[in-house]
């Protein structure tokens, strides 16, 4: 049977990308985010999953005003890096596993969660900045990702408790997959950040320090924290961390998590980067 | 009967909801029409008579054209979707925010440096700092 191996957790600045594509990794303003990530790339290095199950949103990229949905799970083989006004970062095309994929599709529906199934979208940043932080510089992508698109850009956007509770039902479709794939969630976006506004700029250190504790020790009550909170505290944008509420969830509800590595930076851009690995013992 | 919006007292904040969304939906498909390099063009061209082209009051076109992202946001526009205006002015994103704070792209780049905006006298309107 697949198994959820490990979470992983980080933000997806799209300046994160850029600096990336530039070369920019050992620039002072830089260097820091990417020492930030060695020890991850080392720690996937010996932990390769063959499936990354990866939550993040779109920016209006994929999905414009005509229609977006709060959750979509894409069944594709292949997507394609997506053209965000400066042409598509030249990184990998992302291959699918529409096999699992339309399995959990199929289970997450019958445990009462509404998916989009998506058989042909394009993939942003907000998809592509966390593989780049992961793995680096690369000709094909090392493992295949099922991305799955999280509204948090149209309010109401979905519950922290809904993303955990969403979290779990994907566990469960994944361990009731036949073949003994190894599969890694992962969740991104956040932390502290907002893009809009004269509040723009906001960060909050201690917020997200206590946010990365909790989700480690117990997210079960970070799931009840309600949107207000994280608006207020976090900034308009900070809301995107309720996706990493999904990865939390896919973990295994008896066993703590082992903590591979925590990694905290001010600022990448305007944005607070966050990034944990947790491994299931 | 008045619907739970809570994010309503965060200062200097506007939460794009179902309802920004509606009064934006021709301002943000706009904005994203800008995707394409031959809009682009046009718009470059003749922005008025572009902008014309979409069924959007005249204030948010007065708006679009002022570059006032503030004023956008208030009246329905999402910052993904202005940030494709913003891209297609060759401006970079941080240029943008500082342009929404009253700051400039220097002082808003040194306020992130220094750690961001404090979140302290940030969280309610009125709230004294």
């Amino acid at each position: 049977m697949a198994k959820v191996t490990a979470s992983v957790y980080t933000s997806h600045v799209p300046a994160i990308g850029v600096a990336h594509d530039f070369g920019k990794e050992t620039e002072p303003y830089w260097n820091p985010v990417f020492k930030g990530y060695d020890a991850s790339k080392a720690w996937l290095l010996n932990n390769k999953p063959d499936v990354v199950f990866l939550v993040f949103n779109d920016h209006a990229s994929a999905f414009d005003l005509d229609m977006i949905p709060t959750f979509a799970i894409g069944c594709a083989d292949h997507f394609n890096p997506a053209d965000e006004g400066w042409g598509p970062r030249k990184v990998p095309v992302v291959q699918g596993h529409p096999v699992l994929a339309a399995h959990i599709a199929q289970s997450v529906i019958q445990d009462d969660f509404d998916l989009t199934i998506v058989n042909k979208m394009d993939v942003d940043h907000g998809l592509t900045v966390p593989l780049s932080l992961l793995v680096g510089n690369t000709d094909a992508w090392p493992f295949k990702v099922i991305p799955f698109a999280v509204n948090v850009v149209q309010y109401p956007v979905p519950s922290g408790r809904r993303c955990y509770m969403i979290g779990k039902a994907i566990r469960k479709a994944i361990e009731s997959f036949d073949e003994p794939l190894k599969v890694q969630v992962w969740g991104t976006g956040g932390m502290s950040h907002q893009l809009q506004g004269p509040r723009a700029g906001l960060i909050n250190k201690a917020w997200d320090n206590k946010f990365l504790d909790q989700l480690i020790d117990d997210p079960e009550t970070l799931s009840k924290k309600p949107h207000i909170e994280y608006v207020r505290e976090a900034g308009s944008e900070g809301i995107e961390l309720v996706m990493w509420l999904i990865a939390r969830g896919a973990m295994s509800e008896t066993k703590k998590p082992r903590v591979a590595h925590r990694f905290y930076h001010v600022p990448a851009s305007n944005t607070a980067v966050g990034h944990l690995v947790l491994e299931n013992t | 009967m008045a619907l739970d919006k809570p994010y309503l007292d965060v200062p200097g904040t506007t939460i794009f909801d179902a309802e920004q969304s509606r009064r934006g939906y021709h301002l943000n498909q706009f904005c994203m029409s800008l995707m394409k390099p031959e809009n682009r063009e046009r718009f470059k061209a003749n922005e008025r008579a572009y902008i014309d082209e979409w069924p959007m009051t005249e204030e948010q076109k007065e708006a679009l054209l002022a570059r006032d992202l503030n004023r956008c946001i208030g009246l329905g526009g999402n910052i993904y979707f202005l940030a494709k205006l913003g891209a297609t002015d060759g401006r970079s994103f941080q240029y943008m925010a500082a342009s929404m704070t009253g700051m400039t792209q220097e002082e808003y780049m040194q306020m992130m440096v220094n750690g961001g905006r404090s979140v302290e006298g940030n969280r309610y309107i009125g709230e004294k700092k």
